[in-house]
């Protein structure tokens, strides 16, 4: 049974939501916390990462050498294109330096870098086992703290005058309740889930894309406030969208649909044409531009196309890669026109430049004249059989959320803050991630700002 | 015309076609490789041939972390459950490298086979006794050196504690080196003395069972516990003192001429009292611990095998105790048929019971720490 009243409503069971949680219920307030999911699938995108980005002055147990606030900030500079908040951006920045110690005694514990995640060991700490340990932790942690957590609970709506808000629809197990609050920390995520929603923005092109998350992630509430005066961020048709096996599960395929092998292939459309440089860089620095850039090919499908020679230099992907011994069998068993492959291979062949293959630098093979070039790890497509993945966009969250300050208090109207309502986590991602995507920021934006939302708003209650 | 691999594919067992799918997907995510040996072992494979993955299920300790971190635990679409995956091939392992192969069976309804060998076991002691000496041997009392062998004789009881055991030994030999030769086809590793001393103190720490950050198995409400460790230390060091104890023993007797009665100070009789009270205490703790444990990651249906393992060692240790406490007593005779009766179950059914999983555990281990060749 849902109680009438609390201190402090938090929306959304996520990493975001249970810092928030954590925090508010450590300065003292009353918390409930709901979670639409059921008790299996808690934890919204949460749990399907493994890491986040956080800036160290100095090695840590799991990390090494340091990551200064500059440096971060240069690298979120430089994914966002500048589309971000600088001041928000390096408050979040320079508070993720404590969250391993926040972290840690309430009771996640750290790993070193998962093979295959090297080059992620100075700027990003790894969850041992993952996310959903680290949700399972802050799940006791709030427990034994005493949070209220309801699983099976949406809300729907929230009573809000002027940026003021006094109650929360919920609908738990088919019955629907209000429950009073003094203060509401809306951690509920994107829209990504939401099918209309996605085709409003889309059109017909998200059909063909693959939820990679939870399920849940609808944008009710965040749909409910923008409707009720809350000041917009980003852009709808922005999102964490990569690269996914097009094989995989319409939602909540996780980690394991993604493709690590771009690099080292060329990939076409369905057309059989070549659309952009595979080797631009590193992998974990460009793996979030490949969703997009398929969302604008046609039937949003890609192939990459690779040989035998670099097959093992690439974490396996859940699904066998199809393969052929020639180029023209490889076409016909994807089903691109033979022809317009052979002919893509050979231009790209031709146009490859001798060079020292090494997958650990930007290395000096790339081919001459050809557009789009490849700028980095092009050897020839020479030695059979040939293997192709299918690829599709893998949307991880949406960008477009609920503009905040820096003590995470939701705006209204004209940008002046909400006295009791927050946001923490992918709802409001959008303030410091306008596009791109730096590996780990989902997760510290989450904590830091759950910190923040969760403190403030057990002071709502006075 | 077939691959080999789909040509082993048509023929394996279900629960390696299982094996091999969940391994396949776990090593595309690799979230647990903090975790343990096992998964440590699996990113270093791309293919999983049924060798791989028997070693790999044997390399599991069943300490369920994984399950409990994994995000596609049931219910989920892509269902995955590693502990209950492996548990199932491992326990068909024992069955494939038993030897001689005939036996083997006896490890598919093993709760039910230890349940009957140990029945035969007590009644045979008991009935042996009666023919070859008299009935009225177990209710006298017999306190002077020697006069264990009143009741069964020195002969006999050689015969059949060394027969029984002596095969048990080469049995058990024979079942590690198949899966040890069936691994290394699959793929060569190179040990030595350091993987030996490696797993040797896997073993000795319970490394495994630590679940990456050396709290402990993952318990109902997620919380770690070092209980399952704990008792099953108890366990181990209770049958390793118990067997020093046996092996001195026999040592003072068919070296040394010193028949037993042991004095209650003497190496047989300290080792076995402390093994037996680790082996009172530790069984019933792995009972317990295993009672509490969400049983989503287990796999009931081979519980039998472990309450039956269980439960024969407290046994054999609880009368062991009774022995030692009653053994000026007229109940002497009757509770060393017993006893004796318990622990000639244990020598038949070493190799056909859960005892073995230590053997093939340690092996796994030795492997893990060698060093892959080619």
């Amino acid at each position: 049974m849902l109680p009438a009243s609390t201190d402090v409503l938090v929306i959304g069971g996520g990493n975001a939501g249970m810092c928030a949680a954590i925090a508010a219920r450590e300065a003292g307030a009353d918390v409930v916390l709901l979670e639409h999911a059921n008790k299996s699938m808690r934890g919204g995108n949460s749990r399907h990462t493994r890491d986040h980005r956080v800036m160290h002055d100095e090695p840590t147990a799991t990390m090494v050498e340091s990551y200064s606030e500059e440096e971060f900030w240069q690298d979120l500079l430089r994914v966002t294109g500048g589309n971000t908040n600088e001041h928000l951006a390096r408050m979040m920045i320079r508070k993720s330096r404590e969250l391993l110690d926040w972290l840690s005694a309430r009771g996640v514990r750290y790993q070193q870098a998962l093979s295959g995640t090297l080059s992620l060991t100075r700027t990003n700490a790894f969850y041992l086992g993952g996310g959903k340990a680290v949700l399972n932790a802050e799940y006791l942690t709030a427990e034994r703290l005493g949070v209220e957590i309801f699983y099976d609970s949406q809300v729907t709506a929230i009573d809000i005058t002027d940026g003021h808000a006094t109650s929360a629809t919920v609908v738990n197990r088919g019955f629907t309740y209000t429950i009073n609050a003094r203060a509401i920390v809306v951690a509920s995520g994107g829209f990504q889930a939401n099918e209309q929603w996605m085709k409003e923005v889309w059109g017909d092109a998200a059909d063909n894309f693959c939820i990679r998350g939870t399920p849940y992630n609808r944008g009710v509430v965040l749909k409910d406030l923008l409707s009720k005066g809350a000041d917009p961020v980003g852009d709808p048709s922005q999102c964490h969208a990569v690269a996914v096996d097009a094989r995989g599960p319409r939602y909540d395929g996780g980690i394991v649909t993604r493709l690590d092998c771009v690099c080292f292939s060329i990939v076409v459309n369905n057309l059989g044409r070549r659309f952009y440089d595979e080797g631009e860089d590193f992998w974990p620095k460009r793996y979030a531009i490949w969703g997009r850039l398929l969302a604008q090919q046609p039937d949003q499908i890609g192939y990459a196309i690779l040989d035998s020679k670099v097959l093992h230099h690439f974490m396996p992907s859940v699904f066998p890669s199809i393969s052929a011994d020639s180029i023209e069998e490889l076409a016909r068993k994807i089903g691109i026109d033979e022809q317009a492959l052979a002919h893509t291979v050979s231009e790209y062949n031709h146009a490859v430049v001798d060079g020292s293959f090494d997958k650990a630098v930007l290395d000096n093979c790339s081919t001459r004249s050809l557009d789009p070039p490849k700028s980095h790890w092009a050897l020839k497509l020479d030695t059979p059989p040939y293997f192709a993945y299918p690829m599709k966009p893998g949307i991880t969250f949406t960008y477009l959320g609920l503009k905040v300050n820096d003590e995470a208090r939701v705006l209204f109207g004209d940008g002046s803050p909400s006295d009791n309502v927050f946001a923490t986590g992918e709802v409001m991602a959008g303030n410091i991630l306008g596009q791109g995507y730096c590996a780990g920021t989902g997760m510290t934006l989450g904590s830091v700002f759950g910190r923040i939302a969760g403190e403030h708003a057990a002071c709502c209650r006075n | 015309m077939l691959s080999e691999l789909e040509r082993e594919t048509a023929r394996e067992s279900d629960a390696v076609t299982e094996a091999r799918r969940v391994m396949q997907i776990c090593n595309a995510c690799r979230y647990c490789e903090g975790l343990c040996a096992t998964f440590q072992s699996m990113v270093r494979k791309r293919e999983f041939p049924e060798p791989e993955l028997d070693y790999l299920a044997n390399l599991c300790h069943n300490c369920t972390a994984c399950f409990h971190v994994c995000p596609y635990s049931p219910p989920h679409l892509i269902d995955l459950n590693v502990p209950q995956s492996l548990t199932a091939l491992r326990v068909e392992t024992y069955e494939k490298y038993a030897w001689p192969g005939f036996l083997a069976t006896l490890l598919r309804r093993n709760g039910l086979a230890v349940s009957m060998v140990t029945a035969f076991s007590l009644s045979l002691v008991l009935v042996l006794v009666i023919v070859l000496r008299d009935a009225s041997v177990l209710f006298s009392s017999h306190v002077e050196a020697g006069s264990f062998y009143e009741v069964i004789g020195q002969n006999v009881m050689i015969a059949v504690a060394g027969g029984t055991f002596g095969f048990s030994i080469l049995a058990m030999f024979i079942g590690v080196v198949r899966f040890w030769f069936s691994t290394q086809r699959s793929s060569r590793v190179r040990v030595g003395i350091g993987s030996l001393l490696r797993a040797l103190w896997d073993v000795v720490t319970l490394k495994n069972l630590g679940g990456g950050h050396n709290e402990g198995c993952t318990t109902r409400d997620e919380s770690y516990s070092n209980q399952r460790r704990v008792f099953h230390q108890f366990t181990m060091w209770g049958f390793l003192f118990c067997f020093v104890s046996t092996s001195v023993a026999a040592f003072y007797d068919h070296m040394m001429g010193w028949v037993a009665p042991y004095p209650l100070l003497s190496v047989p009789v300290v080792f076995g009292s402390l093994g037996g009270l680790g082996l009172l205490i530790g069984p019933p703790g792995l009972l317990w611990v295993k009672l509490q444990s969400d049983s989503r990651p287990m796999l009931l249906r081979h519980y039998g095998m472990d309450y039956a393992f269980l439960a024969l060692l407290f046994f054999i240790s609880l009368t062991g105790l009774l022995l030692l406490a009653l053994r000026e007593t007229s109940a002497m005779g009757i509770v060393l048929a017993v006893h004796l009766g318990f622990v000639l179950g244990f020598f038949l059914l070493m190799p056909y019971c859960k005892f073995v999983h230590g053997i093939y555990r340690f092996a796994a281990l030795v492997r893990f720490h060698g060093k892959p060749v080619g």
